[in-house]
């Protein structure tokens, strides 16, 4: 118990006196996910679009990709990211290994899929004649796209938040790609793994508390996006978001 | 050109045909509408109605053949045709957006300034009696106001030609009246042409000053109601078009614009000069009556045929009298007439019919 509570003080000790440097390795941590979550929303919603609206060969082929994809192991996505980038690897005359571009490479390449995912699976759920009436209206192929996907904009936001939540929280990647080297690649969650390792529970558990508010204050803010555009629309039809395949395991693999 | 006096067609299939799969679901020769005229299209339910319609929104491209817009072929140019057309749904298919939002967006996409746009969508919503919801999410609309929203956002985009799906199919039956009559009072205000998909004879004939009936996939019969109700093309149209009596005859005979027919066990006599030895007769359910064995009847009836009730189906007020005259019969009489009459199944009675009731169909 002595532990517990001894290592809870200091955390918030070390919180209010911005000590081993928390809030410039939470503001990394921010920015690389926040990168990576962007990246992924245009890579994302562009494939998922194409999978859900266009017949092509091989379709049922990239929908199982995908779905594997969005339950991918991090680690093994590490793994390759980091041989793609190594100094002798085909992309290293990049040298991006060990700098925050190579972990933003590796948490965009883990959370496309899952994006993919919910992009395709929210158009797919619009109902089958839509686009025609779209179409119908005079709306021109990119004018239908967009109005398809601001009919679901509210999964296609639980998809932003599933995506940046497995981006901020991944670890196994980022370590292997970005190095942990304090200063420049150290994230979060990387900080966590090092300080526990060397037995500094007390400063551990201050970069989760800073963790778990970033999460909690990003997911705060896409929800009251999400219920405002809610409210918009509907006070009286209060239906739950599904939970996509993926989603669930997007936020507790790991 | 030949027809240089008459305007093109508005809209025209010509040598339409769409495969899916392997099988053809529509097959269409030609199929003209002309400027200001409702088309009604009728059909049992995969007949490829649908789709017709489909292919002349330019939403679906044949397999082969083309669909010409003013005489004019539409390959490339189908965004531009689509935003002079409108295409309503049997669902209304509103977009998450305001009532109001949902009927401007449409002339919006059609490069409407921002005050015609407000202008035409209250007119429109007013027209159609749901002025009051413009601010109303869709998901809080009943079936019947999301219809009339559907059709408020059609007629406001001004179109040249109107494409209607089953628009009242979802809807119940007082719903279905009332839309069905402002709908009706609308397209002879605005004159505009049409296309009415329905499997609704009553619509068909109400809405159309053509009718074409599509039967797997093929165009089987256009004619005005008149043509297409009374005087079935086939045995098929026929059916479909609620004639209920199809009967084999030979003609035996021939005098003063009518013609002896041998059916069954029976001679009928019939108006129709055609030369012909086989055909099949039709006869609508209503213009049968029915009497007792013994009874006199008076009347223009020409024709009496005696036979055994073998069912009665009692729908509403009326009743469905199906008779075994040697072949099958079926009549249509009021209840009242039913009750009077004391029909039973397996008792006997008389059918009789006009000489100019039925229609024949050649067959060769």
């Amino acid at each position: 118990m002595d532990l517990i509570w001894e290592s809870l003080r200091e955390a918030v000790r070390i919180l209010t006196h911005n000590d081993a440097d928390v809030y410039e390795i939470a503001w990394r941590s921010l920015r690389v996910s926040g990168t990576a979550t962007l990246l992924g929303l245009v890579i994302g919603v562009g494939l998922g679009s194409a999978i859900a609206l266009r017949q092509f060969p091989g379709r049922f082929v990239v929908l199982t990709l995908v779905n594997t994809g969005m339950g991918m192991p991090p680690v093994v996505v590490g793994l390759f990211i980091a041989i793609i980038l190594w100094r002798s690897g085909p992309l290293g005359e990049l040298e991006w290994i060990y700098t925050t571009r190579a972990m933003i490479v590796a948490q965009t390449v883990i959370i496309t899929p899952i994006i993919i995912g919910f992009t395709a699976a929210s158009l797919s759920a619009l109902h089958p004649r839509l686009r025609l009436q779209i179409y119908a209206l005079g709306a021109s192929r990119w004018q239908a796209l967009l109005l398809m996907l601001q009919e679901a904009r509210l999964p296609l936001l639980a998809a932003i938040m599933a995506g940046f939540g497995a981006a901020i929280s991944e670890v196994g990647a980022s370590v292997m790609t970005g190095g942990n080297i304090a200063g420049e690649t150290r994230v979060l969650t990387g900080a966590i793994l090092l300080e526990q390792n060397k037995g500094n529970f007390d400063v551990a558990l201050a970069m989760g508390i800073i963790l778990l508010l970033l999460m909690v204050a990003v997911n705060a803010l896409l929800t009251w996006v999400q219920a405002g555009a809610r409210r918009d629309v509907s006070a009286a039809r209060d239906e739950p978001l599904r939970a996509e395949p993926g989603y669930l395991s997007a936020w507790h693999t790991r | 050109m030949a027809h240089s006096l008459t305007p093109a067609p508005r809209l025209q299939a010509r040598h339409v045909v769409a495969r899916r799969g392997g099988r053809t679901i529509l097959d269409v020769d030609a199929l003209t509408v002309a400027p200001g005229e409702v088309l009604a299209v009728i059909g049992p339910n995969g007949a490829g109605k649908t789709t017709l319609l489909l292919h002349l929104a330019l939403l679906e491209r044949p397999t082969s053949g083309e669909v010409l817009f003013d005489g004019e072929p539409t390959r490339g140019r189908e965004l531009r045709l689509r935003r002079r057309m409108a295409l309503a749904f049997q669902e209304a298919l509103l977009l998450d957006r305001s009532v109001r939002s949902n009927v401007e967006l449409a002339t919006r996409l059609r490069g409407v300034g921002r005050g015609e746009r407000r202008e035409r969508a209250e007119r429109w919503l007013r027209r159609f009696g749901v002025g009051g919801l413009a601010e109303r999410s869709p998901r809080l609309l009943s079936g019947g106001e999301a219809q009339r929203v559907s059709l408020a956002r059609a007629f406001a985009m001004e179109p040249e030609v109107l494409l209607l799906d089953e628009p009242f199919r979802a809807l119940d039956a007082p719903t279905r009246a009332a839309l069905a009559d402002d709908l009706s009072q609308v397209l002879g205000e605005t004159g505009v042409t049409a296309v009415i998909v329905t499997h609704d004879h009553d619509e068909a004939a109400r809405f159309g000053d053509r009718v074409a009936v599509l039967i797997g996939g093929r165009v089987r019969q256009v004619g005005t109601p008149a043509d297409v109700f009374g005087a079935p093309a086939d045995e098929e149209v026929a059916a479909f078009v609620g004639i209920e009596t199809i009967v084999p005859v030979r003609a035996l005979e021939r005098g003063g614009g009518t013609v002896v027919l041998a059916a069954g066990p029976h001679t009928l006599e019939v108006v129709d000069e055609r030369p012909f030895t086989e055909a099949l007769l039709c006869l609508r359910p209503e213009d049968v009556s029915l009497s007792t064995a013994g009874e006199h009847v008076s009347g223009s009836a020409r024709n009496r045929v005696a036979g055994r009730v073998t069912r009665i189906v009692r729908t509403g007020a009326d009743a469905r009298v199906e008779l075994d005259c040697g072949f099958r019969l079926v009549a249509r009489i009021t209840r009242r007439s039913l009750e009077e009459l004391g029909l039973e199944e397996g008792s006997q009675a008389v059918a009789s019919f006009k000489a100019t009731a039925a229609h024949v169909i050649v067959r060769g």
